[in-house]
C-alpha cells in the first residue's frame, strides 16, 4: 500500500484527450501548471519593490543606502546628494538595464504563449493559443513547427510510424532525431481511450519513464513503454514530416525546456574574493579613522575655551542632545565624511570592464574558425581575469586534445590485418598488408570477411541522410555533420545523388565508411528493416528486433536483427576491455595483439563480436527487455542487467581501428601552457593505450618523462592484494616524485622547471575510485593526499577510464586541495559537462559532439589552438587590467580622502569638508573614472604577439601576484604618501593665505581646491605613468579628464547656481589659478608625488618584466 | 552567396580596434629619458627655488602682537571685559624704507573659522540682497537666526556675527607730532564677492530694507551704517565684512585690512616711529587666541613664503643628485639593451 501511494507522488496520470480509463471511473482532474512559459522576473506592479529589493541585496549598495539614509537623517557635513545621486545613477541604470531585459523575456514569453496551436477536442480541430494547452490535450503540430509542450507521439503522418526532430535550439544539435510512435495505439484519435503514467517533471533531456494503458471495449487495458523516443520536447522543431499528433504530458513551466532554463550557479573569481578582503580593510580604516577623529574631538573639546568658543555658540537642540547620542551622531558624520573612501563607481566601473572587456574575446578574428563559421563565445563575463590565472588545465581528449574526426584506418579480422589503401587502385579497394604480425597476403576466410563487414554495417544507430533538400532548409550547420558519399561510383553506385550518414557518434559513421569501402553500404532503416547492399550488390534485409544502446559504463553497445533465412543474430561492438570478457578466451589472443598495437599508435579500438541466439534465447531476452523497458522505477538498472545478461558467450570476430587526428597545433598549444607554468591533466573516458599515445603525440609525455602508472594493470602485477599493491605503489611514487625531487623554489617558479626529472602520471578510473574511497577512513584522506602530491610534482597526469562525475570529482579534489588552485575544465562533449561547470573556468569547444558542452561553459571556442591565445594573451590581459584597475581604485580614494581626514586636525574635528560637495561627487564618476575604465580594456603592458611567444610570461602574474597584500600594500602606502604630500604641501603653503599679488588671502575652499586640483591631476598622471599602450583613446580620456576637471571647475565657479544655498566655490578656481604660488605648489606637488614612481621604474628596470620586454622585443623585432 | 554573407556576418570584424590592434605609442622610461629629464627638471626647479626664495627674502613683514596678555604690553588694560571703547596705542619703528605698496593684515590664531557649524551659519540668499530672507533667514544661521524678541537678525549666522571689529589708525611720528597714515579699505576683498556674490538689495536708502530686522547681537551698528561715508562699501558689500566672510582654511590666519597705497606713504613706509592706535573690541582671550597685526609688502609670488623657494630648491637638488646617481649605476652597469 505504501509503495502504491509512493507510486502517485513519484508519477502523474494524464487521461489522453481528457476521457477517462474505464468508462466506470470518474476523471478526477488533476491539476497541472498551464502552459505559460514565464522566464521574466517581474510584473509591471512589482518591478520597482522588487527590483530594488534585489540590488539593495547586494552587500555595496547596502552599505551605500545606509551611508545615504544616515545623511538624511543626521546633520552631517555633506549634503544626502553627495552619496544619493550616484547611488540614485547606479541604481537606475542597472534598474533600467534589468526592465529591459525583463521587458525582452516578457516579449519572447508572449510570442511562445500566444503561438496559435491546432488542439484536437471531441474531433474538432480547434485552433488556440499555446499558452492554453492543458496537460491531456491532443496537440497537432505540423513540419518545421516547435512543439509547444512536451507531448508523447501518438501518430505521424509518415508510414514507418515515426517522425523526426532537431533539437537546435535545446541543445545545439542540429542531427535529425528520430521519434516512435507509441506502438499499436489506434490510427483514431478520437476513440482512443488511455492514460499515461510517466514520472513527474526532471530537467534531464535524455531521460523519460513513462506507461501508457490503452482500454478498448471493458478488456484489460493494454500496457505499453514510453520512453525519451516517444517524447517531443517543447522547443524542439518537427522536420521532414507532415504533421503529428501527441499528448501533452508536460506544459508549462513543467516542459524540461523551462527546467532546463535555470541559471547556472555564479561562479566568483579570484579576483573578486580579493576585492573583497580589500574591501573589509578599506572598510577598516574608515572605521577607525571615524573613531580616531570622534575620539580627539571630545578630547580637544575637554580643554576650557574650546567647546563652545563664543563666536560659535551653539544652537539650544545640540545644548539638550545627550553627550553620547551626540558622540554617535559624530561617528555616523565621520564616516559619512570619509565614505568615499570605498566608491560606489568602482563597482560599476568593475562591472563594465568585465561586460565591455568580454567583447575582446568575441571580436577577436583569430578565434574564428572557418569551418563552423564562428567565433568565441563568451557565456559570463565575470571571469575574465581567472583566464589569466589558470594552474591546472583539465582536457578531455576526444574531440578536445583530438579532432574527434573519425577516419578508419585498418581493421583485423580474426587476426589478420587488413589496411585500407586506396579505393580506386583496386576493383574492392580491398587489400591486406604485411603487417608485423601477418603471414604475407593471407587473408581470414571470407565468410568471417563478410560476417564482420555486416556487423559493422549493422551494429549501429546512424541513420542515412535522406535528401538534399532537407539539409538546404537546416542551413550550413549541418552540412560538416554530414559526411557526403560520393566518389566510390565503381563499388556502389549510391541509389541519391548526394547521401550522408547521421549519428550521434562520429565512431559510427567512420565505420559504417569503413564497411562501405570494402563493399557493404548500408542502405537504411526503413521500417524495422536495415538494408544492406553487399559486395555482389545484393540487398540484404534484415529485421532490427532490438538496439541494446550505447552507454559508457557498458561502454558497448549490441543490436539484434533477424536475417532473412530466420537467424538471428546479436553484433555487439565495444571497447576491447568491456569485450574481452565476453568471448571465447581463445579468440581474445589472435586480436589482442592488433588491439594493443593500434591503440599505442593513437588509434580508437573497438572489438566486434556476435553471437547466434537460438529461439529460446531469443525469446528470453526479448522478454527480459520488454519488461525492463516497460519498468516505470529503475528501468536504467533493470535494462543494463538485461544488456549484461544477452551480451554474453560472444564469439569475437575483429577489431577496427579509427584514427581521431589530433586538433590543429594540439601540440604546439599543450607545449606553451607548459611554458606557463599550466600543469595539464588529461580526462579521457578512453583506454590507456590510446590516451598515452595520444599524450605522447600531443608532447605532454616527453621522451625522457618518467611514467609513474597507477592502473588495474600496475596493481594486479604484484599478485597480492590490490590495496596492498595500491599502497605500496603510492608510497613508492611519493618518493620519487615528491621527496627526492629537488625542493620547489618559492614564489612563481614551478618545481618542473627546475626539476631535472620529468615525471608523468597515469591513473584510471578504477584505481581512482580505490584511491578516493578505500575501505579505512584514514586511508582515504592519506591516500588522497599521497595521490594529490605526487600529481602536483608530474608534469603531467593521465586520468583514463573516467567516468564524467570522476571527471568532476577529481577537479573538485584539485579545486580544494593546497593553495586552492584556480582550474580550468575544457572539453567538447556531454560527458564533459559536469567537470566544465566544477572547474573555476569551464571552456566548451564547440565540437561535433553536440553543444551541451557549450551551453554549460563560461567562454566556448571553436578549437582547441585558441585556448593558448584565450590564456596567455587575453586572459594575461584581462588579469593585469583588472588588477590594476582594483589597486588604482583603492590608491585613489585613499589619497583622496586622506588630505579631508587630516583637515579634521586644523578644523576642531568639525567634519569640515576639505573638498566641495560637487567634487566630492564627480571626482569618482566624472574625473578619474574615464581614464582607468579606458586603461582596463586597451592596456597592453606587454603587446600580444610576445605574451603568445614566451608563454613564461603568464607565470609572472601566477598566484593572483598583483593582487596579493605585498602589491596592496604598496599602492595603499603609495596612496597614504601621496595623501600627505597634497594636505602638508598646501598647508605649509597656507602658513601665509596671502598668495595673490594683490595681498589678498585665500580661504579655506581654496585650500581645498588646491588640494583637489594636485590630487585629479596626479591620480591621472599616475595612470598616465603607468599606461604602456597609448591609444589615441587613452590619449583622449586622460587628456580629456583632465581638461574637462578644468572647465568643470570654471563653470562650476563661474555662475552663481540658483538651485546652491551657498555659492561656496563662487571664481575659487578663477581666483586659485590668478595665483603664481597656487600654480608653483601643484606642479610641485605633483612632480613630487610622481617622482618616486619614475625613479622606482627606472631603478627597477634591469630586473623587472619591463627589460624582458624590451629585450624581447629587439628579440622579436629581430 | 547567401552562405558567403553569412560567414561575414558571422565573423568577427577585422578592425583594429575589435583586434586591440589601435596603433598605440609605447613609452619605455629608459635612463636615456629618465637622466635628461631629470636633470632638466632639476634644474628648472633650482632656477625657479632660487627665484622664489630671492623674492620671498626680499619680502618685508613687521607683525606685532597687540593681544596684550602680558601686563607690560600696552593692550593689557583692555583686555577687562568690563571696559568699553577701549583705545591702546602699540608703538613700533622701522629701521629701513618698508617698500610701497604696504599691506597691513590682522591676524587670529588658535580661532576655528573653518568650524563646519560656523561655517554653515550664514544665508547667502540674504546676502545676495534677497529680501525675502530679511523676514526667514536660513535655519543653518541659529542660533543667530532670531534674537530674542523673534526678530530677524541680518545679517543672520555665527560668521556675520562675529565678524571681526577691531579698528586701527595707524600714525608715523614726526618730529614728535602724530601724522596719521592714509589707509585705503578697497581693494581688499576679492573682486567678485564685491561685485557679483554680495548685493545690498536695491532699496533706498538701504536703511529701510532692514526694518524689522536686529542686527547681529556681537555688532555695535547695524549693517546698513558700516561705512556711513561711501554707500559702495556698506551694508552687505562693505569689504571689511567680505574679508571676514571669506573664511580662514586653517585656525592661525591673517586677513587683509588696508593697504597703503597712497598719498605720502605710496612708496612704502619710511624709517622711523610709528603709532598704530588699536581700538580694542574684539575678544579672543576666553578661548586662547592671539591678535597680531602684520605690515608686509607683496610680490609676484604673493606674501613671504619661505616654504616654496625652499621645496623648489631641495627637489631640484634631489633631481639632479638622483640622475647623477642614475648615471653612475648606469655607467658601472652598463645595461645592455639600453644601447
Amino acid at each position: 500500500f505504501l509503495g502504491r501511494h509512493l507510486n502517485y507522488l513519484d508519477s502523474r496520470t494524464i487521461y489522453v484527450g481528457h476521457r477517462s480509463g474505464s468508462p466506470n471511473e470518474a476523471i478526477i482532474p488533476p491539476k497541472f501548471c498551464d502552459n505559460r512559459i514565464v522566464s521574466s522576473k517581474y510584473t509591471v506592479w512589482n518591478f520597482l519593490p522588487k527590483n530594488l529589493f534585489e540590488q539593495f541585496r547586494r552587500i555595496a549598495n547596502f552599505y551605500f543606502l545606509i551611508i545615504f539614509l544616515v545623511q538624511v537623517i543626521v546633520d552631517t557635513p555633506t549634503s544626502p546628494v553627495t552619496s544619493g545621486l550616484p547611488l540614485f545613477f547606479v541604481i537606475t541604470v542597472t534598474a533600467i538595464k534589468q526592465g529591459y531585459e525583463d521587458w525582452l523575456r516578457h516579449k519572447a514569453d508572449n510570442e511562445v504563449n500566444k503561438y496559435p496551436v491546432t488542439v484536437l477536442e471531441d474531433g474538432r480541430r480547434i485552433r488556440k493559443e499555446s499558452e492554453k494547452i492543458k496537460v491531456g490535450d491532443v496537440v497537432e503540430v505540423e513540419e518545421d513547427e516547435t512543439f509547444p509542450c512536451d507531448l508523447i507521439l501518438l501518430q505521424s503522418s509518415r508510414d514507418d510510424d515515426t517522425c523526426f526532430v532537431t533539437t537546435a535550439s535545446l541543445d545545439g544539435e542540429s542531427n535529425h532525431k528520430t521519434h516512435y510512435t507509441v506502438p499499436d495505439t489506434e490510427r483514431d484519435l478520437e476513440s482512443l481511450n488511455a492514460t499515461i503514467e510517466c514520472e513527474q517533471p526532471q530537467p534531464d533531456l535524455y531521460k523519460f519513464v513513462g506507461r501508457m494503458h490503452i482500454y478498448t471495449n471493458n478488456q484489460e487495458p493494454a500496457v505499453r513503454s514510453l520512453g525519451p523516443e516517444n517524447l517531443l520536447l517543447k522547443g524542439a522543431t518537427l522536420k521532414n514530416t507532415q504533421k503529428i499528433c501527441g499528448v501533452a504530458v508536460y506544459t508549462g513551466m513543467e516542459t524540461k525546456m523551462a527546467l532546463n532554463y535555470q541559471g547556472k550557479s555564479q561562479k566568483r573569481s579570484a579576483v573578486e574574493k580579493s576585492i573583497n578582503a580589500f574591501l573589509l580593510v578599506y572598510l577598516c580604516i574608515l572605521v577607525s579613522k571615524a573613531l580616531v577623529c570622534t575620539t580627539l574631538k571630545y578630547v580637544w573639546q575637554s580643554k576650557p575655551g574650546q567647546d563652545e568658543p563664543w563666536y560659535n555658540e551653539k544652537t539650544q537642540r545640540e545644548k539638550d542632545t545627550n553627550l553620547y547620542i551626540k558622540m554617535f551622531t559624530d561617528f555616523l558624520s565621520f564616516m559619512v565624511l570619509f565614505n568615499f573612501i570605498i566608491p560606489v563607481s568602482m563597482y560599476v566601473t568593475v562591472e563594465m570592464q568585465k561586460f565591455l572587456g568580454s567583447f575582446f574575446i568575441t571580436w577577436d578574428k583569430d578565434f574564428f574558425d572557418p569551418e563552423i563559421k564562428e567565433g568565441a563565445l563568451v557565456n559570463t563575463s565575470d571571469l575574465n581575469e581567472e583566464l589569466g590565472q589558470v594552474e591546472y588545465v583539465f582536457t578531455d581528449k576526444t574531440g578536445t586534445l583530438t579532432q574527434n574526426n573519425m577516419e578508419f584506418i585498418e581493421c583485423c579480422i580474426d587476426g589478420f590485418q587488413y589496411k585500407y589503401r586506396d579505393a580506386s587502385s583496386e576493383l574492392d579497394g580491398f587489400c591486406v598488408t604485411d603487417g608485423p604480425v601477418n603471414k604475407l597476403q593471407q587473408k581470414a576466410g571470407r565468410e568471417r570477411e563478410e560476417l564482420f563487414l555486416r556487423a559493422l554495417c549493422l551494429c549501429h544507430t546512424v541513420q542515412v541522410k535522406e535528401s538534399t533538400e532537407q539539409s538546404q532548409g537546416q542551413g550550413d550547420g549541418l552540412t560538416d555533420q554530414v559526411d557526403g558519399l560520393g566518389v566510390d561510383g565503381e563499388v556502389v553506385p549510391p541509389p541519391e545523388e548526394q547521401r550522408g550518414f547521421i549519428a550521434s557518434s562520429p565512431d559510427e559513421v567512420a565505420l559504417v565508411k569503413g564497411a562501405m569501402r570494402y563493399g557493404f553500404t548500408f542502405l537504411g532503416l526503413e521500417s524495422k528493416t536495415m538494408k544492406i547492399l553487399n559486395r555482389n550488390n545484393d540487398v540484404e534485409m534484415y529485421e532490427l528486433l532490438h538496439v541494446l544502446n550505447f552507454d559508457p559504463v557498458r561502454r558497448r553497445m549490441s543490436v539484434i536483427v533477424r536475417s532473412r533465412s530466420g537467424d538471428t543474430l546479436l553484433f555487439c561492438k565495444g571497447a576491447d576491455s568491456s569485450i574481452f570478457p565476453r568471448v571465447r578466451q581463445e579468440e581474445v589472443e589472435r586480436i589482442r595483439m592488433h588491439v594493443e598495437r593500434n591503440a599505442t599508435e593513437g588509434y580508437r579500438t573497438l572489438c566486434v563480436a556476435y553471437k547466434h541466439l537460438s529461439a529460446e534465447e531469443y525469446a528470453q531476452a526479448d522478454k527480459g527487455l520488454r519488461e525492463a523497458r516497460l519498468a516505470l522505477q529503475d528501468r536504467e538498472e533493470k535494462l543494463m542487467a538485461v544488456y549484461n545478461q544477452v551480451e554474453t558467450g560472444m564469439s569475437l570476430i575483429g577489431a577496427t581501428a579509427v584514427e581521431d587526428r589530433l586538433q590543429e597545433e594540439a601540440a604546439e598549444t599543450m607545449e606553451a601552457l607548459q611554458g606557463a607554468g599550466i600543469k595539464i591533466w588529461v580526462l579521457t573516458g578512453d583506454k590507456m593505450e590510446t590516451a598515452k599515445s595520444t599524450c605522447y603525440a600531443c608532447r605532454l609525455f616527453q621522451r625522457n618523462t618518467e611514467l609513474l602508472e597507477l592502473t588495474v594493470r600496475t596493481l594486479e602485477d604484484g599478485g597480492r592484494r590490490r590495496e596492498e599493491r595500491l599502497h605500496e605503489l603510492l608510497i613508492e611514487y611519493h618518493k620519487k616524485a615528491v621527496q627526492d625531487a629537488p625542493p620547489v623554489k618559492a614564489g612563481v617558479t614551478r618545481s618542473w622547471s627546475s626539476a631535472n626529472q620529468d615525471y608523468g602520471f597515469i591513473i584510471d578510473g578504477a584505481t581512482l575510485s580505490m584511491v578516493l574511497n578505500t575501505s579505512s577512513e584514514s586511508n582515504s584522506s592519506r591516500y588522497k593526499n599521497l595521490f594529490l602530491q605526487i600529481c602536483q610534482n608530474c608534469t603531467t597526469v593521465l586520468c583514463c577510464r573516467m567516468a564524467p562525475l570522476q571527471k568532476a570529482q577529481i577537479v573538485k579534489m584539485v579545486k580544494n586541495s593546497k593553495g586552492s588552485p584556480i582550474t580550468l575544465s575544457i572539453g567538447d562533449g556531454a560527458n564533459d559537462v559536469s567537470m566544465i561547470l566544477e572547474a573555476h573556468v569551464g571552456i566548451g569547444i564547440k565540437g561535433k559532439e553536440g553543444r551541451q558542452a557549450v551551453r554549460n561553459s563560461d567562454y566556448a571556442i571553436p578549437k582547441l589552438k585558441h585556448l593558448k591565445k584565450l590564456l596567455l594573451a587575453h586572459g594575461h590581459l584581462y588579469y593585469v587590467r583588472i588588477a590594476h584597475l582594483v589597486q588604482y581604485f583603492f590608491y585613489k580614494n585613499l589619497c583622496f580622502i586622506l588630505p579631508q581626514f587630516l583637515y579634521q586636525f586644523f578644523c576642531g574635528y568639525s567634519q569640515q569638508p576639505l573638498y566641495d560637495a560637487a567634487y566630492l561627487t564627480m571626482y569618482n564618476i566624472c574625473f578619474t573614472s574615464m581614464p582607468i575604465l579606458a586603461y582596463s580594456l586597451l592596456e597592453q603592458h606587454i603587446c600580444i604577439e610576445i605574451l603568445l611567444d614566451n608563454a613564461t610570461l603568464y607565470r609572472e602574474i601566477a598566484k593572483n601576484a598583483m593582487l596579493r597584500w605585498g602589491p596592496f600594500l604598496y599602492w595603499t602606502l603609495l596612496g597614504v604618501f601621496h595623501g600627505l604630500l597634497f594636505f602638508f604641501g598646501v598647508r605649509y603653503l597656507f602658513s601665509n593665505p596671502a598668495l595673490q599679488d594683490n595681498g589678498q588671502v585665500f580661504g579655506n575652499w581654496s585650500y581645498g581646491t588646491i588640494v583637489f586640483t594636485v590630487l585629479v591631476f596626479t591620480v591621472t598622471l599616475k595612470l598616465a605613468l603607468d599606461t604602456r599602450h597609448w591609444t589615441w583613446i587613452n590619449h583622449f580620456v586622460i587628456w580629456g579628464s583632465l581638461a574637462f576637471y578644468v572647465f568643470f571647475s570654471f563653470f562650476w565657479g563661474g555662475i552663481i547656481w540658483p538651485f546652491l544655498r551657498q555659492q561656496r566655490l563662487y571664481f575659487v578656481f578663477a581666483n586659485m589659478l590668478s595665483s603664481v604660488s597656487a600654480w608653483l605648489v601643484i606642479i610641485l606637488l605633483i612632480l613630487l608625488s610622481l617622482l618616486p614612481e619614475i625613479l622606482l621604474v627606472v631603478f627597477r628596470k634591469p630586473r623587472g618584466p619591463h627589460a624582458r620586454q624590451v629585450e624581447l622585443k629587439h628579440t622579436y623585432t629581430a | 552567396m547567401v552562405k558567403q554573407e553569412k560567414a561575414s556576418a558571422n565573423r568577427p570584424d577585422n578592425t583594429a580596434f575589435t583586434q586591440q590592434r589601435l596603433p598605440a605609442w609605447q613609452p619605455m622610461l629608459s635612463a636615456g629619458i629618465v637622466i635628461p629629464g631629470f636633470v632638466l627638471i632639476g634644474l628648472a626647479f633650482i632656477g625657479i627655488g632660487v627665484a622664489l626664495f630671492v623674492t620671498s627674502r626680499g619680502i618685508q613683514v613687521l607683525e606685532i602682537d597687540y593681544t596684550g596678555v602680558e601686563q607690560n604690553s600696552p593692550c593689557f588694560p583692555c583686555t577687562d571685559q568690563n571696559r568699553k571703547n577701549c583705545v591702546c596705542d602699540v608703538n613700533f619703528s622701522i629701521d629701513t624704507l618698508f617698500q610701497g605698496p604696504v599691506f597691513f593684515y590682522y591676524g587670529l590664531s588658535n580661532y576655528f573659522q573653518n568650524y563646519r557649524k560656523y561655517g554653515v551659519s550664514k544665508d547667502d540668499y540674504q546676502l545676495s540682497g534677497d529680501l525675502s530672507y530679511f523676514k526667514a533667514p536660513s535655519s543653518t544661521c541659529s542660533p543667530y537666526e532670531y534674537d530674542k524678541n523673534n526678530k530677524p537678525i541680518v545679517p543672520c549666522g555665527s560668521v556675520a556675527n562675529s565678524m571681526f571689529n577691531d579698528t586701527f589708525k595707524l600714525f608715523q611720528i614726526v618730529n614728535g607730532a602724530k601724522k596719521q597714515v592714509s589707509l585705503d579699505g578697497k581693494g581688499i576683498a576679492w573682486w567678485t564677492d564685491y561685485n557679483i556674490k554680495y548685493r545690498n538689495p536695491s532699496v533706498t536708502p538701504l536703511k529701510n530694507a532692514f526694518n524689522g530686522t536686529v542686527k547681529p547681537l556681537f555688532w555695535s551698528k547695524p549693517a546698513y551704517e558700516l561705512d556711513l561715508s561711501d554707500p559702495a562699501n556698506n551694508g552687505f558689500i562693505n569689504q571689511d565684512f567680505l574679508v571676514w566672510m571669506r573664511r580662514a582654511a586653517l585656525p592661525n590666519f591673517r586677513k587683509l585690512y588696508r593697504r597703503i597705497t597712497d598719498g605720502d606713504y605710496a612708496q612704502g613706509l619710511p624709517a622711523g616711529n610709528y603709532t598704530l592706535e588699536v581700538s580694542y573690541n574684539y575678544p579672543v582671550l576666553s578661548f586662547g587666541g592671539r591678535k597680531k597685526v602684520v605690515f608686509s609688502n607683496v610680490s609676484w609670488m604673493g606674501g613671504k613664503n619661505e616654504f616654496l623657494g625652499i621645496a623648489y630648491l631641495v627637489i631640484g637638488s634631489m633631481c639632479v643628485f638622483m640622475s647623477i646617481v642614475m648615471l653612475i649605476v648606469y655607467a658601472k652597469f652598463k645595461f645592455p639593451e639600453e644601447d
